[in-house]
């Protein structure tokens, strides 16, 4: 028998080393220590409820454990047989007992679709991948549906693009599908950019045939036989296992001439990106793929009546691709339950930031943001208090409190000033300077503009600027006024989605964080304590002993007193490096 | 290598390779087949899965354990990485999580030999698309 | 043909379906501005990038602005082009194009000419609002082209003159973000770029980005010097456009006012290079038939077709493109560098001074002139015959500093014996030009016949490649033409790959030829002014009592006292020349 407690940081926080302790004392003294193993294991997750105590064999599951439980948890289960219903987890519908965690609506928090070969398969095997279905969805299209029966399936399915806009996928095959020209192209967007996104990756690296297998349904649909992947060359490990991948399914002839004698053909090619964020925008992306710069055109003409060599195209993300076979699979039916009205099955989500179970989740359209932060992601680290999530990269905006319990679609995250985007997910803590935030952002789309129209490529350099004096300190109000409108205005004006997006981060934490620009503006201050330029690090005159060790450590020399007596630091030479504070014993040194 | 020609060609192909991973998960005969899956992706690579990769392939053969170690891509548990996944016969899988050498040989002494869990044991937090019939 | 129908600012339009919005809007008087947009329609020439964002439109249901250059009108489109939204997106994109362009508008080449002046009074701007860093680039000289980066906007007309037009590829958008430029590749140096200096992209460039070489105090400082004697030569081109800068019609001949501004500015002789134009079709002229007459015994290993070798920008195109073709072009210079090279000698013993003490000044539609007249081979002792050139703006800049006025000069001659000339040399300023004034010479001279009819139709127009038969009493000559140089790369890859067979083949870099050249007054996009000059060009011809270049009584005069005959071993020496393979020039190491 194994007792497993939870060693995330939460449960930590709340005692489960106590509780490890105790469990073991218990045991040792009823003598049981060689048949029942207590283990400290890493975060459930479900931190809400924490401390966890899980039972093997038997799956119980013990929430809000203290110390002094493990007692009767070891007399009463362990000995008796008998489970300590004071401690199972409660149904919130029902207000009943679950005692089987595998019952636990908790494990249904993340539905994996999309990701549902990774870390299962060997990628390099493709035989892994096909005794898990691969290219059994490819079969089924090629020999039972018509082009058009399987978008329709497709169109029904009510799947959306999974690389930002949430364009309807099934409508973007059924448009290319009915431009006519000699050759046509189907084109994988592996050109993942946003800042802290790494599930297309994670999907090319884990499961290159879900991908792969997607291209060649999407090929039959639209009436395409060349496929060609635009994936960035910073992903080397991703490039060779799609290469693996292609060259094996080849082999099996599932890639090539006559696929499966159904007189199909199909083959795929990668393109090597170098890494500009803006090759994630369709046009540009194929501007890339012919050797032209990388920049985006306007639309229309859409690829899907002139793309790749002017060609009618069809570009979709590697998310959106994962998804496929599986709809093929069990049918538009199964997926379209999953998920809200108009965003129908799962999203993954690269969490990171301030919390604790940095990682990739995937999770039904509609899960709530407390969800995937409290439920998922195991809360915020260190005990601090949260304070925004980021969604959509620097496309998207800063979520607060009061949109925790949003359910996570396209439109409502629209509707709450931010958007889908790739999937980033950073959460933010009271440390976190929202201005400072903004600024990070616009940082990121004013090196990633590619400078073709003036809104995008002057107008996110001024917004930086503005936001860069605001941090200094040195902004007015009249100077808020002018973010705004720039950010209108720049949204309004430039020509691809980029520009058109670049100004949420200001916009959002303009409308969820006023107060906290105010202060930069007005106070002068900057209550996380990130901008340094409002900083002051004082020293209090009554803990200070004079023992001088702070203005030994001084690097510019700002810091004066007479020995043992109170010292003070010139902020006039001040460099806030901070040294000054991690050296003195006494406390005596603060930021305001 | 056969080509794939055929609807037919591909379900035999399936049943086949189905029936050779049940055969191995649930097969009740004696051997004792320890499946252990490496999360070699970029983020486990970047903390080190190759090394433990190797480590288990070198000792679970010195120690004679009859075990395949195989390469799998991202668990997911980015800040619990190196992550591995271990399968004793007619047992659920367990994932470890922060696997260094030294918990890999602990892994291996305690839990592979032994059943013992030992801890760093990363709990499964998700549904897949097999059990889920909605 | 299907027609949509929508509203533009409350008024009905209807257009052909295809139509963007802004041609809707200006079909019916409502001027929506524009800054990097251009279009010489005929020529079928068109940059709309959809960069500016000026031209952005409220469209009724749309979520963002739409750029009314770019976006195709509609059927049932609500468009409002001067909302308060629309006024205050127009103008703050415009600030933020004039935060980082430098305000010294005073002493800009452009000022007074500059479209992004224009724009910022147009949209009355009196105040930047969002001031910050400014991009910063090396200025980049090359011998014709000055590129100040700094003042550029990114409307991209250039790299679309450049690449599309032109196919020369040596102007592409490089770096990302702020720091994006338009640029030769790796951010060379113009001059060990793919560059012709054709000057097409001075020509379109609306700030003073891109300018030419300005080479007018040198010429200042060579009239104000009273050792040396200065001699003026302008080409056929000027005058049919110098007029504009001064406030008159497009296509106003100015032919005897600027013969008299020339010597009013000081110039010692005042002569034409339309000379050396007739002089060259005999040079060529003789030489095609030379070619010809030799294919047609049975030669086979003489090069056909000939190419003509006027135009500076067309010569550095095939010397760095297409450089196993240079045995292919005429030998002989240009009329610019035959006319310093025969007035460095002939006239300069005439009037007996030294070639040292003589100054040789061209005015040329032309900025690869400029680097012409410094070519190695163009010299004599490290004495260039050709001194200066100058373009038909820096003229017009001379006569305007030296408080001439130009529209109350009373019109007089060229001086001789360098200064006459015959509607032939005249059309050199045109597509079709050159090689309908050597068809009018080689006829003649082949079959010993005289011309009825002067003017050859076929061989004129605007098209970008042309193509025509002439019959040589019998003998049908095949006459290829093309303007702009990507029309001429077709025409070379053609004949490559065996698919055309021409004998004589007309090439000019500049679309619509000299008219429309890199150091003309610029037309702003308007591509009736070129018509107009074209009109012009051919009226001056007709006006001409002599029209065939074989029968210029100075020319004539010219070969019995001083040459001989056309390719004599003087002409070969003073008027021919041989080209180079300047390929490698521009490989990265």
């Amino acid at each position: 028998m194994h007792l497993l407690v939870c060693g995330g940081t939460g449960c930590r926080a709340s005692a489960s080393d106590a509780i490890v302790g105790k469990l073991q004392k218990e045991l040792d003294e009823k003598n049981l220590q060689d048949e029942v193993q207590v283990v400290m294991t890493g975060c459930f997750g479900f931190c809400e409820k924490g401390p966890i105590v899980k039972v093997l064999p038997d799956n119980t599951f013990y929430v809000q454990v203290k110390p002094d439980d493990a007692k009767v948890i070891v007399e009463e289960h362990v000995i008796k047989g008998r489970k300590v219903e004071k401690l199972l987890y409660k149904d919130p519908a029902d207000q009943k007992e679950i005692s089987d965690s595998k019952h636990m609506g908790f494990y249904k928090k993340q539905l994996r679709i999309a990701l549902r070969n990774c870390g299962v398969i060997n990628p390099e095997n493709i035989e892994e991948a096909i005794a898990r279905d691969a290219y059994a969805a490819l079969a089924k299209v090629l020999t039972e549906m018509t082009p058009q029966q399987a978008i329709q399936e497709m169109i029904d399915s009510g799947l959306r693009g999974r690389g930002g806009g949430g364009f309807p996928t099934g409508m973007k095959w059924k448009i290319a599908s009915q431009n006519h020209a000699d050759q046509k192209y189907v084109v994988c967007n592996a050109d993942e950019g946003d800042p802290g996104a790494f599930m297309d990756r994670s999907i090319l690296e884990g499961d290159p045939h879900s991908v792969i297998e997607a291209m060649a349904i999407n090929g039959y649909c639209i009436g395409a036989t060349k496929g060609l992947v635009y994936i960035r060359a910073e992903y080397p490990l991703a490039i060779e296992r799609l290469k693996i991948a292609i060259n094996q399914v080849r082999e099996y002839g599932l890639l090539g001439d006559d696929i499966l004698g159904t007189g199909f053909s199909f083959d795929i090619q990668l393109r090597y990106g170098a890494g500009a964020f803006v090759c994630g925008e369709e046009t540009a992306l194929i501007h890339s793929m012919e050797g032209e710069r990388g920049e985006p055109t306007f639309k229309p003409p859409f690829p899907a009546e002139s793309g790749y060599l002017g060609k009618p195209t069809n570009v979709n993300n590697v998310e959106t691709y994962a998804n496929i076979p599986v709809i093929y699979l069990k049918g538009a039916n199964w997926f379209n339950k999953i998920g809200t009205a108009k965003s129908k099955g799962t999203k993954v989500f690269a969490l990171a930031g301030k919390i604790n179970n940095v990682g990739l989740i995937e999770v039904p359209m509609g899960t709530t943001l407390r969800e995937v932060i409290y439920e998922i992601g195991g809360g915020i680290k260190d005990g601090k208090k949260f304070k925004a999530v980021q969604t959509g990269g620097p496309s998207g905006g800063c979520l607060t409190e009061k949109h925790l319990d949003t359910p996570i679609d396209y439109d409502n995250l629209i509707a709450s000033g931010s958007m889908m985007g790739s999937g980033g997910m950073i959460v933010m803590d009271e440390d976190d300077c929202m201005v400072s935030v903004a600024r990070f952002y616009l940082d990121f789309t004013v090196e990633e503009s590619c400078g073709k129209c003036a809104p995008c490529r002057i107008g996110n350099k001024r917004l930086h600027e503005q936001l860069d004096i605001i941090c200094k300190g040195k902004g007015t109000l009249a100077d808020m006024d002018k973010l705004r409108n720039l950010s209108h205005v720049i949204k309004d004006t430039s020509l691809c989605g980029l520009g058109q997006t670049s100004p949420n981060p200001v916009l959002s934490t303009l409308d969820n964080f006023y107060d906290e620009y105010l202060e930069h503006v007005h106070d002068k201050k900057c209550r996380a304590g990130v901008c340094k330029d409002l900083m002051q690090y004082i020293i209090d005159t009554e803990p200070c002993v004079g023992c001088t060790a702070c203005a030994r450590v001084c690097p510019v020399g700002a810091i004066s007193g007479e020995r043992k007596g109170p010292h003070t630091i010139d902020q006039t030479i001040c460099i806030k490096c901070g040294a000054c504070m991690d050296k003195c014993k006494f406390n005596a040194i603060s930021i305001h | 290598m056969v080509k794939v020609k055929s609807l037919a060609d591909l379900q035999n192909l399936k049943a086949n390779l189905q029936t050779k991973v049940d055969l191995r998960e649930k097969g009740d005969s004696a051997e004792r087949l320890v499946q252990v899956r490496v999360a070699m992706a970029t983020c486990g690579i970047a903390s080190g899965a190759k090394k433990v990769m190797e480590f288990f392939i070198d000792e679970l053969e010195k120690r004679n354990i009859d075990a395949v170690v195989t390469q799998t891509g991202c668990m997911g548990y980015c800040y619990a990485e190196p992550t591995i996944e271990v399968k004793l016969p007619n047992q659920d899988p367990v994932v470890f999580g922060y696997v260094d050498s030294k918990k890999a040989d602990e892994i291996i002494e305690k839990y592979i030999k032994n059943g013992e869990l030992v801890p760093g044991i990363i709990p499964v937090n998700y549904e897949t698309i097999d059990n889920n019939n909605q | 043909m299907e027609f949509v129908n929508l509203t533009i600012d409350n008024k009905s339009v209807k257009v052909e379906k295809g139509t963007s919005i802004l041609k809707a809007a200006r079909s019916v008087g409502i001027d929506i501005p524009t800054l990097c947009y251009m279009s010489l329609g005929d020529m079928n020439i068109e940059n709309k990038p959809g960069g500016c964002r000026i031209c952005v439109v409220e469209v009724e249901g749309r979520r963002n602005l739409a750029p009314a250059c770019c976006t195709d009108a509609h059927t049932d489109m609500v468009i409002k082009t001067n909302t308060m939204r629309v006024l205050n997106a127009r103008r703050t994109v415009l600030e933020l194009i004039l935060s980082d362009h430098p305000a010294d508008c005073l002493i800009c080449a452009k000022s007074g000419n500059c479209e992004l002046q224009t724009m910022a009074h147009k949209l009355g701007v009196r105040e930047i609002h969002y001031k910050g860093e400014m991009s910063t680039y090396k200025e980049d000289f090359s011998p014709s082209i000055i590129r100040d980066m700094d003042k550029c906007i990114m409307c991209r007309r250039c790299e679309m003159m450049c690449n599309e037009v032109q196919t020369v590829g040596a102007l592409w958008g490089v770096n990302r973000g702020f720091q994006a430029v338009v640029s030769p590749a790796f951010e060379m140096d113009l001059e060990k770029s793919t560059c012709t200096y054709c000057g097409q992209c001075v020509a379109v460039c609306p700030t003073g980005a891109l300018t030419e070489v300005d080479h007018t105090n040198q010429v200042i400082r060579a009239l104000a010097d009273p050792s040396k004697t200065v001699v003026v030569q302008t080409a056929p081109a000027v005058r049919a456009a110098l007029g504009e800068e001064f406030g008159l019609k497009p296509g106003t001949l100015v032919t005897g006012k600027l013969a008299a501004a020339l010597r009013r500015l000081g110039f010692n002789f005042v002569f034409d290079t339309d000379f050396a134009a007739d002089l060259t079709i005999m040079e060529e002229g003789t030489e095609l038939l030379d070619r010809l007459g030799r294919h047609l015994n049975g030669d086979k290993e003489v090069k056909l077709p000939i190419l003509t070798s006027c135009c500076p920008g067309w010569v550095n195109f095939f010397e760095k493109q297409f450089p196993e073709m240079k045995e292919i072009p005429s030998t002989a210079r240009s009329p610019q560098q035959m006319f310093g090279a025969i007035a460095k000698t002939y006239f300069a013993e005439k009037i007996k001074v030294n070639r040292k003490d003589m100054v040789v000044v061209s005015v040329m539609p032309c900025l690869a002139k400029k680097y012409e007249c410094q070519r190695e081979e163009f010299a004599t002792d490290g004495n260039p015959d050709v001194d200066f050139s100058i373009s038909t703006r820096e003229l017009a800049a001379l006569i305007k500093g030296a408080n001439i006025d130009f529209n109350l000069l009373p019109d007089e001659d060229f001086d001789n014996p360098l200064g006459e000339s015959t509607g032939a040399a005249v059309i050199f300023g045109t597509t079709g030009g050159v090689i309908e004034a050597a068809v009018r010479t080689a006829y003649e001279i082949q079959t010993k016949k005289k011309l009825e009819k002067v003017d050859f139709e076929e061989l004129r127009g605007l098209e970008g490649v042309r193509e025509a038969t002439i019959d040589f009493n019998g003998l049908p000559i095949r006459i290829g033409i093309a303007h702009g140089l990507g029309n001429a790369r077709k025409l070379l890859e053609d004949i490559k790959a065996g698919k055309s067979y021409f004998h004589a083949i007309e090439i000019m870099a500049c679309p619509g030829g000299c008219i429309g050249g890199g150091g003309q007054p610029l037309h702003h996009g308007d591509s009736s002014i070129l018509k107009a000059r074209q009109m012009a060009i051919y009226q001056e011809d007709r006006n001409k009592p002599i029209r065939k270049s074989h029968e210029n009584p100075f020319i004539v005069k010219l070969y019995e006292e001083f040459l001989k005959h056309p390719m004599s071993e003087k002409a070969h020496h003073l008027l021919h020349t041989h080209y180079f393979n300047k390929k490698n020039e521009f490989i990265i190491e």
